[in-house]
């Protein structure tokens, strides 16, 4: 059983959660780059920040997963990331 | 023991005959590099040897002959898309099955047996039918079918699902079939390797030197070769190795995980899927049951298994026939998927003038392993893109001009 950690509700079985997508910045959404960030996602061989939701409780946060390993690095709800204070989720 | 037998055991100095010659040493410089020694890069090798005239070319894989998604896939050849560029694409996909086998002189062991999709909701039986107007249209053989017809055409299903999801009708795709993955890759490699292609296997692109808007080194963990010509068709690697180049290519990696059970006597002489339990079912020629589904449900670029996604599979498979309940699995793995946002390929011209992309084939590269090589062989050998891989092209995203091929890829297989 593959585990994460939601930041509200604590370690839980990674089939309660859904997978919502990579975290843009909020200072993309352009017309310029509107190709690039409807299209182009990020793929990276390294770690990708991207939105979860944990299904039972409704709890939206994002999360640090590296895509070679599928380790997950840690999760935190938008806002309380202490190196990204005003997180530009 | 027959005494020439004996002696055939004795002899020294007995060379093995071998349909793909061993790794030679990287020359200097090759009219033609393709980078992925898989299914597409042979055939495109094989096409542009034998009717291009093109022979000195070099093809690079990184580990062993088509082991990548050419030996990964659930090999399941159909035309029964749903935009019309699809269907025209990929019925020359399925001709170039027909007669592959003579073409080759290799038994790639295609049977065109059918594939049945099931609908059990009416949502389902609405796409299917404008999928088979649209088959229809291009001249493929696909029909929506009714729940007796799917009975008769495959007795063993399971049609009422304890009153859950009932099987309302299907999509019968009669050019459906399917063929040996190995056979396909190695009767292009021979017949490739015949002419004078160099497959060099255990050669990883590490680098490209690019002047101007041309490639013209190619850095490898075995040296560096100078390249008239690149075709990329890497697979799921494909990603990383446009970006090495310098290009960036609208494809994330997703793993696609299949199964197969332990042999069993032949029962099943269709192609069996559900677009709602995303689950489908094969026989293969050796007996066992190929088990294949969706992609998994995030990003990800490892080949591991995981367990939610076995159990979802085994649970599609249980739906469709219970009676495979005591049947035991003997190999599962997944490999590494390129999706673009419409599942839908990108093919020909990159912003480089002699590079040259065979990408983004997801899920659902195998049936175009032929076509597909073909007409990138095609491309590379007249430097013009033919008009049937022209919606393909990388520049549709930037146009909107995408092919949206979700309903027919993801859930239908």
């Amino acid at each position: 059983m593959k585990i994460m950690t939601c930041p509200v509700n604590g370690p839980r079985n990674i089939s309660e959660f859904q997978w919502l997508g990579p975290v843009h910045d909020a200072s993309d959404a352009t017309d310029a780059n509107l190709v690039d960030r409807l299209f182009f996602a990020p793929n990276p061989m390294g770690v990708l920040r991207e939105w979860w939701r944990h299904t039972p409780s409704n709890t939206v946060f994002i999360a640090e997963r590296d895509l070679r390993s599928d380790e997950i690095l840690r999760t935190y709800l938008k806002g309380s990331d202490a190196n990204t204070p005003e997180s530009h989720a | 023991m027959p005494i020439e037998l004996l002696k055939y055991g004795v002899r020294r100095g007995h060379r093995p005959y071998r349909d793909i010659p061993s790794t030679p040493e990287l020359r200097r410089s090759y009219d033609v590099v393709i980078i992925g020694g898989g299914g597409h890069g042979l055939a495109a090798a094989y096409y542009l040897s034998h009717y291009h005239g093109i022979s000195n070319i070099a093809v690079l894989e990184k580990g062993y002959l088509a082991g990548g998604n050419t030996a990964r896939n659930t090999t399941t050849v159909r035309s029964n898309y749903l935009t019309l560029p699809s269907i025209e694409f990929y019925r020359e996909g399925v001709s170039l099955f027909e007669t592959m086998s003579q073409e080759l002189d290799f038994n790639v062991m295609f049977s065109q047996r059918g594939q049945l999709t099931l609908a059990h909701s009416d949502a389902a039986m609405r796409s299917f039918r404008l999928r088979a107007e649209m088959g229809k249209h291009a001249g493929i053989r696909a029909e929506v079918v009714d729940a007796q017809t799917v009975q008769e055409l495959c007795p063993h299903v399971n049609m009422d699902f304890g009153g859950q999801h009932e099987v309302l009708g299907g999509l019968w795709h009669a050019d459906g079939g399917t063929a040996r993955h190995d056979a396909v890759a190695w009767g292009y490699a021979k017949r490739a390797a015949e002419r004078g292609v160099e497959i060099h296997q255990r050669t990883e692109v590490t680098g490209f030197s690019v002047a101007g808007s041309r490639v013209t080194e190619i850095r490898t963990n075995r040296g560096t070769v100078l390249a008239g010509q690149v075709l990329q068709a890497a697979g799921g690697m494909n990603g990383r190795i446009a970006e090495m180049a310098g290009i960036q290519l609208p494809i994330r990696c997703f793993p696609l995980q299949a199964m197969v059970t332990q042999p069993l006597k032949p029962f099943l002489d269709i192609l069996l899927s559900s677009s709602n339990l995303h689950t489908y079912l094969v026989q293969s020629s050796r007996g066992e049951i190929v088990i294949g589904g969706g992609t998994d449900p995030y990003q990800l670029a490892s080949t591991r298994s995981s367990l939610p996604q076995k159990e979802a599979l085994a649970t599609g498979a249980l739906q469709l026939m219970p009676f495979l309940h005591n049947v035991k699995l003997l190999r599962q793995w997944a490999g590494i998927t390129d999706i673009t946002p419409d599942f839908s390929p990108i093919m020909g011209a990159s912003p480089l003038q002699n590079y040259w992309l065979d990408a983004g084939w997801g899920t659902w590269g195998f049936k175009a392993t032929a076509v597909a090589g073909k007409r990138m062989a095609e491309t590379i050998a007249t430097g013009r893109v033919p008009d049937i891989l022209m919606p393909f092209a990388l520049g549709r995203f930037a146009r909107f001009e995408l092919l949206n091929e979700m309903g027919a890829t993801a859930a239908g297989h």
